[in-house]
């Protein structure tokens, strides 16, 4: 086991003396003209240990050792999964739907406010899955459009007076528009020219967000925004109606809710339309998809709108739950979080990122002591994501076979 | 007219910043045809190693007796920590990725700029890091135009590491083999290049001058923070594209032209929106003219 393994122990070795070279500078020179060595060797052995359990359990489990603890995993996981393909899949939909329903009465206010944070997230992912998975355009700067959208029902809400629904069309149209605006001059861009213009773009609507005064108030936000109303038949004295304001959180969940199962239901119908068909194809080869008849531009620009539209919508609901927007909400590391939430959980594939969300929203916030490492360890995911299992936890299905697959 | 000239000196001290950052973008992107997000982080790590050596070369109390020596000392410690960074983290995170799709690279990269960004943080703290500010007070005065100690120190530093790269890469055998690993790796292995030497000494080179830009911003501006090689990054990127992405030369004159225009308009048309200019800059070129201003043969791959 040793000898075959020889050369990944060669290079986990040389790994961490790299690691030690590179540590003890930052943490053992003192500004006082001395040096020191334990806290290096401490958080050094601390990696160290980690680094070498996952690296042992990975050892054993590729030399087919682990096959006495995994095999009744496997079966078991195996059985239940024939279980759930002799039931049809809405009953296992129904199941996960009632679930949901009866979430905010089971739990707390906390809880409530985590789901409200991954539902709106779903929503996101789904939007970026539209532009990164589907089309394969990789968007550094999607947070903005999310900010666009968040900012258009703030603005006309506090300025105006107009009421959600309302303005709801009009995040999503202005979204769409950003989504537009960025999209007709970076497409005739590739790859990596594309990510860093996103970038880009990003940064400008923030910077603008930060400081046009009259319109946004600057990094001091705009508070006082509304909640969304709903208008409930009242019959005390004959039928009327009353304006209803949604400020309890377990009512605002189901608004968040409604907003993630659209949006779920629409990347699922449009990854299987013609349109998802045309983005697959640009995707894997944009020469030979346009050979084929796909015009590549409008297609581009179209996936570029649809996942403006998704993040517009979901940000018109942060600013209704919010209640108060600023720029600092709409930062790169929110772009970033984003992204990894779709690489973690598969780049084109609906579970895989809902799972993507949940892991990384729902499990900070039970490691809450370890706040500090949660962007180190969103880092770490996704470069780990990328060598070993660059499809995803879930990976998405392909529709139909390559040649050589079919051979 | 003082004050124009007055900002042709901050622009000409700042264009030679982004410029010597630039230069690892091209490069790499020469050799590899990879957009190194983690650039930026190289540069602030550079930032983070030379406050680290100056303090302690203030703590010995060497800095009052050997100024200069000390200077260069933390000069060439923070870039050969910079350049051994760069060297691993090509081979953790590019290397096994170099045959896969661009997009998993890119990921691998991006994933790579916010680690070693949060790293600093963990080690070094959330706030601002002071550098020594006794250092190079003053400076000479005509009229109502300065012309700081400092920016001289920078201005000649930059010009001597840029003429020096330059020298490198045209003059000398290793130079040749890098050129030749850019324009065909298959063939320069032919005539026994062994390109993954030529890429790591190609991130080594492109973090090492990262890293002098690093301390100089630090000395500059005052301080150094975890986070300040985001937006620098993205300019000296967009500096690298306005040269043409993969030209030395066009780097360097892109560079000044970035910090030109970031001066001018920070100056003449608004402050609040100096961040925004490079972005502009970058995104007429990439639409008007893709392969910059001194880029020639582009395949079709690449924009």
């Amino acid at each position: 086991m040793i000898q075959e393994f020889k050369k990944v122990w060669k290079q986990y070795s040389i790994t961490m003396l790299w690691l030690l070279g590179l540590l003890w500078p930052l943490l053992g020179i003192h500004p006082d003209g001395t040096l020191s060595f334990e806290k290096t060797v401490t958080v050094w052995s601390y990696i160290l240990a980690g680094t070498f359990v996952c690296l042992v359990i990975y050892i054993i489990n590729s030399s087919g050792h682990l096959k006495i603890f995994t095999e009744p995993v496997v079966g078991t996981t195996r059985k239940f999964s024939g279980i759930a393909q002799a039931m049809p899949s809405w009953i296992w939909l129904c199941g996960l739907f009632v679930c949901a329903i009866i979430y905010p009465l089971l739990t707390g206010r906390y809880a409530t406010d985590v789901a409200i944070n991954v539902l709106l997230y779903i929503c996101l992912g789904l939007g970026l899955n539209v532009v990164v998975g589907l089309a394969g355009m990789l968007d550094l700067g999607y947070i903005a459009f999310y900010g666009v959208g968040a900012y258009t029902y703030a603005i006309l809400n506090v300025n105006y007076g107009l009421a959600f629904w309302f303005c709801l069309p009009f995040s999503a149209f202005f979204a769409c528009i950003a989504g537009c605006i960025v999209g007709y001059p970076t497409l005739r861009m590739r790859g990596d020219y594309l990510a860093i213009v996103t970038l880009g773009f990003g940064e400008i609507v923030r910077i603008i967000l930060n400081n046009w005064m009259t319109l946004t108030n600057g990094p001091n936000g705009i508070l006082g925004i509304k909640p969304i109303g709903i208008l409930l038949p009242v019959m005390e004295n004959g039928f009327t109606f009353e304006m209803f304001w949604v400020k309890k959180l377990a009512v605002f969940y189901y608004f968040a809710l409604a907003l993630a199962i659209i949006a779920i239901i629409a990347v699922k119908r449009l990854n299987f339309s013609r349109i998802g068909r045309a983005w697959e194809s640009i995707r894997e080869d944009e020469t030979a998809a346009e050979l084929m008849g796909v015009n590549t531009f409008n297609y581009k620009l179209l996936a570029y709108a649809m996942g403006a539209i998704f993040a517009g919508l979901a940000g018109a609901l942060f600013a209704a739950r919010m209640r108060f927007v600023s720029p600092e909400s709409f930062t790169f590391l929110e772009s970033v979080m984003v992204l990894c939430m779709v690489v973690l959980g598969g780049m084109g594939s609906i579970p895989g990122i809902v799972l993507g969300v949940i892991a990384l929203i729902a499990l900070p916030e039970v490691f809450r002591e370890l706040e500090s490492y949660r962007m180190l360890v969103f880092g770490s995911t996704m470069v780990i994501m990328m060598l070993f299992r660059p499809a995803g936890l879930v990976p998405a299905k392909r529709v139909g076979m390559r040649s050589e697959e079919r051979e | 007219m003082d004050s124009f000239i007055q900002q042709l000196i901050n622009g000409i001290t700042l264009g030679g910043i982004y410029a010597l950052i630039a230069l690892g973008y091209t490069m790499v992107y020469g050799v590899i045809q990879l957009i190194n997000f983690a650039h930026g982080e190289f540069f602030a790590a550079g930032g983070y190693v030379g406050v680290i050596f100056l303090s302690f070369f203030t703590g010995l109390g060497y800095m009052e007796s050997y100024p200069v020596l000390c200077l260069t000392a933390s000069f060439l410690l923070a870039m050969g920590y910079c350049a051994y960074l760069a060297v691993g983290v090509e081979k953790i995170a590019y290397k096994p990725l170099r045959k896969e799709a661009r997009l998993a690279v890119l990921l691998s990269a991006l994933g790579v700029s916010i680690f070693l960004s949060n790293g600093l943080m963990l080690t070094q703290g959330v706030y601002d890091k002071a550098y020594p500010s006794e250092l190079f007070q003053g400076g000479f005065h005509f009229g109502n135009v300065t012309v700081g100690y400092l920016q001289i120190l920078i201005v000649s530093l930059t010009a001597t590491l840029l003429v020096a790269l330059n020298l490198l890469v045209f003059k000398t055998k290793i130079g040749m083999a890098m050129r030749a690993t850019a324009q065909d790796k298959t063939m320069s292995a032919l005539v026994a290049i062994g390109s993954n030497r030529i890429i790591s000494l190609t991130f080594a080179i492109g973090a090492g001058l990262a890293a002098a830009a690093g301390i100089m911003v630090g000395l500059y501006y005052g301080s150094v923070r975890y986070d300040m090689g985001f937006v620098p990054g993205i300019k000296a990127f967009s500096a690298a594209v306005l040269g043409g992405i993969g030209n030395i030369t066009g780097a360097m004159l892109g560079g000044l032209i970035i910090g030109m225009v970031e001066i001018f308009g920070a100056g003449y048309i608004s402050g609040e929106y100096k961040d925004v200019f490079a972005f502009i800059i970058l995104i007429a070129v990439l639409y008007f003219k893709p392969t910059g201003i001194m880029g020639e043969n582009i395949d079709d791959t690449r924009v």
